[in-house]
């Protein structure tokens, strides 16, 4: 009898431990609905026109169809007035800066693991690197906004001050155009982001490197390949995928990165979009921390509405992500 | 005829020759170049952390000379008042405080929810459901920290307000409070917790579990008594990885946590982080070499040693279970 009833109460305990699994699990997703659902309801304000909703939904003209969504969202500056309020400027600025940013980081950071997996001896040196790559991923990104603020923005003050600046390149209408220090131009905020997104960047690609089989570089060195030869012609080639899937994810991190670029000193309001590499912009991370936290309902909303837009682009830049995975999918990695 | 053949044939071989080892040479060189190249991108990361402690030490250092501080007020004191009243106060504790509360609530949500879901996706879901939940998870992993902000400020505060509203008559929690912002920063590193937990949980040899079932034992023996303890180092590294990730999360505590820096353990005040101080400052064009821009460094420089010993305590326990069952 005694050890029937232990045994169910064992039993039990694992039906019961299963249930609360269940649930833990299904409270996680009911998280991530509900912050889905809570900013859809509180954005679709501002995103939709709800005249032409009803007019396509409730009386079926179909010619309203382009005007569900309010353009104007996407294409207004930034304005005082909820109802003229607009994104284009940070929806401009956040491009450029991640593509700053990607240009920057992205072979710095394949360079790094390249060398780390292929090329450096194993010895007290590289796994000081490697220790310090693993710790700077876990650097608060308000830290890095400091060393971007002291490095890009002002330059140690070598060159004098943004307004005042010492040495410039360029015609002053060339997209090239650049002055020294950067200031809160793009230059300086792709550079400060170049710097959150790198430890990520080079964490993956080692791990894509290291996922390559070893038989494949032995191989390439006994036919007489050199090392650069075998990473660049077998490795290389066989761990892009995972390399790139790797890129894009770090890449959505610096596109939703708000608090380096905050400490730059980037500005809120901004009436033009960028028109040289030193020109100021904003982000829309950093629109959306500004209207979120002021006082009024509509700016909440108009938050929202722009929460709504970073979360399409980023779920855009992983469904890439996925895809690329999927087609280029090498047989040998 | 056949004597300038044989001539021009050993000028060819001759040529071939050269172009070998001059190409060979060239090879050499190539190599050199591209590994000096690419030790150079490695140096960079070890430049950055250079970069980075010797602004903080540089800064901070400038900021403990100045003559209205005193170190040991900044490193023991208990009122932190840059920017109100007649007297300035810059004791660096209620920041840290502010910073631990709001810590500890997310790792209250984070932890218990992280453990059982990677519990669960390692040693009960099937490979289909797996599938499923763990695209979810990295989802939450890729939302920007700002809209946790939103979610914490605008839905968690008022949902709080009103759950204590509807239990106790008053809504309790203020309209800022750490409270919220803790449970938005928990919701945030639950993916950490989460997927690093279950990573080590799946390199738990398969042998332990075999054994296990073999003495009899139901799944929750097996999970909860067996691979959980196996995998301890991991799910450690994972919990001080995540908490590394809460300190130093900036978004959500400056919309959701308040600005007020004092000494308080309830979670329903509002607090003032350490991430959210810097931010006033950065915000609110504070002179570039005033006390006040000075004491962000400071901070700063707290924060940075603070995040670094866990992210190095963390670090030094994932490679411990991967220098087991790896």
């Amino acid at each position: 009898m005694r050890a029937i009833s232990i045994r169910t109460r064992r039993i039990l305990k694992n039906r019961a431990f299963l249930a609360l699994c269940l649930f833990s699990t299904s409270a996680t997703i009911l998280i991530l609905a509900l912050l889905i659902a809570s900013i859809m309801v509180q954005g679709s304000h501002f995103l939709f026109n709800s005249d032409a909703l009803s007019a396509v939904f409730a009386h079926g003209e179909l010619s309203q169809l382009t005007k569900i969504i309010r353009w104007e969202f996407l294409t207004n500056f930034a304005s005082r007035f909820p109802e003229k309020a607009g994104i284009y400027a940070a929806v401009i600025g956040s491009l450029w800066v991640c593509a700053i940013c990607a240009l920057l980081a992205l072979p710095l950071g394949i360079g790094t693991a390249i060398y780390l997996e292929e090329f450096a001896p194993k010895n007290r040196w590289t796994a000081l690197v490697d220790f310090n790559i693993r710790n700077l991923a876990g650097v608060p990104s308000i830290v890095y906004g400091i060393l971007g603020l002291t490095a890009f923005t002002r330059m140690f003050g070598l060159f004098g001050t943004d307004k005042n600046s010492a040495l410039s390149f360029g015609p002053d209408n060339a997209w090239w155009h650049i002055q020294l220090p950067f200031g809160q131009g793009l230059l300086a905020g792709g550079l400060t982001l170049m710097l959150v997104v790198l430890p990520i960047v080079i964490i993956s690609s080692r791990e894509a490197l290291r996922a390559v089989p070893s038989s494949l570089r032995q191989a390439s060195l006994a036919i007489g390949a050199t090392p650069w030869q075998t990473a660049s012609k077998i490795t290389l080639p066989a761990a892009i995928p995972s390399i790139l899937t790797g890129a894009i994810l770090a890449m959505s991190r610096a596109m939703g990165e708000a608090a380096p670029l905050l400490v730059l000193g980037i500005p809120v309001f901004i009436a033009n979009t960028p028109d040289n590499l030193n020109d100021n912009f904003t982000v829309l991370p950093f629109q959306i921390f500004n209207w979120a936290g002021r006082p009024q309902e509509s700016f909440h909303q108009l938050a929202a509405s722009a929460i709504v837009v970073l979360l399409i682009a980023l779920i855009c830049f992983n469904g890439v992500a996925v895809y690329l995975r999927q087609k280029l999918r090498n047989p040998l990695a | 005829m056949s004597a300038i053949s044989a001539k021009a044939a050993t000028s060819a071989v001759e040529l071939a020759r050269k172009g070998v080892t001059r190409s060979r040479s060239a090879r050499d060189a190539w190599e050199f170049v591209i590994r000096g190249l690419l030790g150079g991108t490695a140096l960079i990361s070890i430049a950055i952390t250079v970069g980075i402690i010797s602004i903080l030490l540089r800064e901070t250092i400038a900021f403990i000379q100045l003559p209205e501080i005193e170190l040991t007020d900044f490193l023991f004191g208990t009122t932190w008042s840059p920017l109100l009243g007649a007297e300035k106060h810059f004791g660096i504790w209620p920041l840290i405080c502010g910073t631990f509360l709001v810590s500890i609530v997310a790792a209250m949500t984070a932890i218990p929810l992280g453990l059982i879901t990677a519990i669960y996706m390692s040693e009960y879901a099937t490979a289909r459901k797996r599938a499923i939940l763990k695209p979810i998870i990295e989802i939450l992993a890729g939302v920007p920290t700002v809209v946790y902000g939103f979610f914490a400020l605008l839905v968690i505060t008022p949902a709080l307000q009103g759950a204590c509203n509807f239990l106790f008559g008053a809504p309790i929690f203020s309209g800022y409070n750490a409270g919220a912002a803790g449970i938005a920063v928990g919701i945030m590193i639950l993916p950490i917790v989460a997927s690093l937990s279950e990573d080590a949980m799946q390199s738990v040899p398969r042998s332990l579990r075999e054994g296990a079932y073999a003495l009899g034992s139901t799944k929750f023996d097996v999970s909860v008594k067996v691979v959980t303890p196996a995998a301890l180092s991991g799910i450690m590294a994972s919990c001080f990885l995540a908490i590394t990730r809460a300190i130093g999360e900036t978004m959500v505590v400056a919309l959701a946590a308040g600005g007020l820096a004092h000494m308080t353990l309830n979670p329903a005040d509002q607090v003032q982080t350490m991430t959210a101080y810097m931010v006033q400052i950065f915000l609110g064009d504070a002179p570039a070499f005033g006390v006040e821009n000075l004491s962000s460094y400071a901070v700063a420089m707290v924060l940075f040693l603070v995040t670094l010993v866990l992210s190095i305590i963390g670090n030094i326990l994932l490679n411990r279970y991967r220098e087991v069952y790896e």
